[in-house]
C-alpha cells in the first residue's frame, strides 16, 4: 500500500489551527483596516482552504500526478472565469 | 476459472477483474472522484463569479445585507463543519488501520454535526423569511449604508445580494444534504465490517466530498458574513 497513514497529532494540530483561524476572521472583521479587511479575510480563507486540501485531503501526501494535475487545473481554470470576468467588469468606463 | 492450469493469484475479493491490482483500482476510483470535484469548482465558481461582480457593482447594499446576517451563527456553524472535517478524516484513519468501531463512532459524530450545521443553517433561513429578506414579492430591506448612515439602501440591489445569498448557502446546504444521505450510507457499512485496511475506498472519496463542501463554506463564510463589519 503506497497510502499514507497521518497521525492523529498531526490531525488535531491542523484542526485546531482551522478553528483558531475561524476566530480570528470573525474578529478582525471588526476591526477597521480599510481596504485590508476583505484581503485580510480572503487569505485567511485560502490558508485554512489549502491545509484542507493538503492535509485532510491528502493532496500534499499523494503520489498520483495525475490527482495534482486535475486541482491544479481545476484551479487554473477557476481563476481564468473569476480573473477574466473581473477584469472586464472592472474597467468598463460607462 | 478453479480447474484452469494456471495458477491464479489470491487477491481481495473487493478487486475488480478489470484492474491490475487494489492499487491501480483504488487510484483510478481516486482520480475519478478528483474529477467530479473539478466539475464542482467550476459550478460552485459561476456562483462566486456573479457574486464578484455584483459585490464590486453594490458595495454599500452588500454591507447594509451581509450586517444583517447572523455572525454568532455563521461562526458557529463554520467551526462545526471544521469539527466534521476532522471526524472524517478520523474515520477514515480508523478505516485504514482496520478498527471498524471508531468509523462507526467517528461516521456517526461527522452524520450529527451534518445535521447540526443544517440545523443552525434552518434557524437563519426562518429568521429570513420572518424578517422579509427573502427575495420576492414581499421582499422588505430597511436599513441604510453602514459608511454612509444618511443614505437608504436601494432595496433592488439589497435583493440581489439576497437572492446570492440563498442561491449560494442553498447550494451548499444541498450539497450537505446528500452529504448525510452517503455517510448514512457509509455508517450502516462501516457497522456491517465492509471497510477495511484493503479497501475502503467509498469512505476516502466520500470524504473528499465532504472536505470539498467544507472548503466552499470556508470561502462563503467570510465573503457573505463579514462584508463590512467594522465599527
Amino acid at each position: 500500500m503506497s497510502e499514507h497513514i497521518i497521525s492523529t497529532g498531526t490531525y488535531i494540530a491542523i484542526w485546531l489551527t482551522l478553528l483558531v483561524l475561524t476566530g480570528l476572521t470573525a474578529g478582525i472583521a471588526f476591526i477597521d483596516l480599510g481596504p485590508f479587511n476583505t484581503i485580510v479575510a480572503l487569505v485567511i480563507a485560502t490558508f485554512k482552504a489549502l491545509l484542507v486540501a493538503l492535509i485532510f485531503m491528502h493532496v500534499r501526501y499523494t503520489s498520483e500526478k495525475m490527482v495534482k494535475v486535475v486541482v491544479i487545473s481545476a484551479l487554473f481554470f477557476l481563476l481564468l472565469l473569476l480573473g477574466l470576468s473581473l477584469a472586464d467588469y472592472t474597467t468598463r468606463l460607462l | 476459472m478453479a480447474d484452469s492450469p494456471i495458477a491464479v493469484e489470491q487477491h481481495s475479493p473487493a478487486l475488480q477483474h478489470h484492474f491490475a491490482d487494489m492499487e491501480q483500482q483504488r487510484q483510478a476510483s481516486s482520480l475519478g472522484m478528483w474529477l467530479f470535484l473539478a466539475t464542482e469548482v467550476m459550478f460552485f465558481g459561476g456562483m462566486f463569479c456573479a457574486y464578484l461582480i455584483y459585490r464590486y457593482w453594490y458595495f454599500p447594499e452588500f454591507a447594509a445585507a451581509s450586517k444583517s446576517l447572523d455572525i454568532t451563527l455563521g461562526t458557529v456553524n463554520t467551526a462545526v463543519l471544521i469539527c466534521s472535517s476532522l471526524t472524517v478524516v478520523m474515520a477514515v484513519r480508523a478505516a485504514q488501520l482496520g478498527k471498524r468501531q471508531a468509523q462507526v463512532i467517528y461516521l456517526a459524530l461527522t452524520l450529527i454535526l451534518g445535521l447540526a450545521f443544517l440545523g443552525v443553517k434552518a434557524i437563519e433561513w426562518t429568521s429570513k423569511f420572518k424578517g422579509h429578506h427573502v427575495p420576492g414579492a414581499s421582499f422588505n430591506f430597511e436599513g441604510t449604508i453602514p459608511s454612509h448612515p444618511d443614505q437608504p439602501v436601494d432595496q433592488r440591489h439589497a435583493q440581489i445580494f439576497f437572492s446570492l445569498y440563498f442561491a449560494m448557502t442553498g447550494m451548499h446546504a444541498l450539497h450537505m444534504v446528500i452529504g448525510v444521505g452517503i455517510f448514512s450510507y457509509l455508517l450502516y457499512y462501516a457497522w456491517k465490517g465492509r471497510y477495511t485496511p484493503d479497501y475502503h475506498t467509498p469512505l476516502e472519496n466520500s470524504g473528499l466530498y465532504w472536505h470539498f463542501v467544507d472548503i466552499i463554506w470556508i470561502y462563503l463564510f467570510p465573503l457573505l458574513y463579514l462584508i463590512d463589519r467594522k465599527k
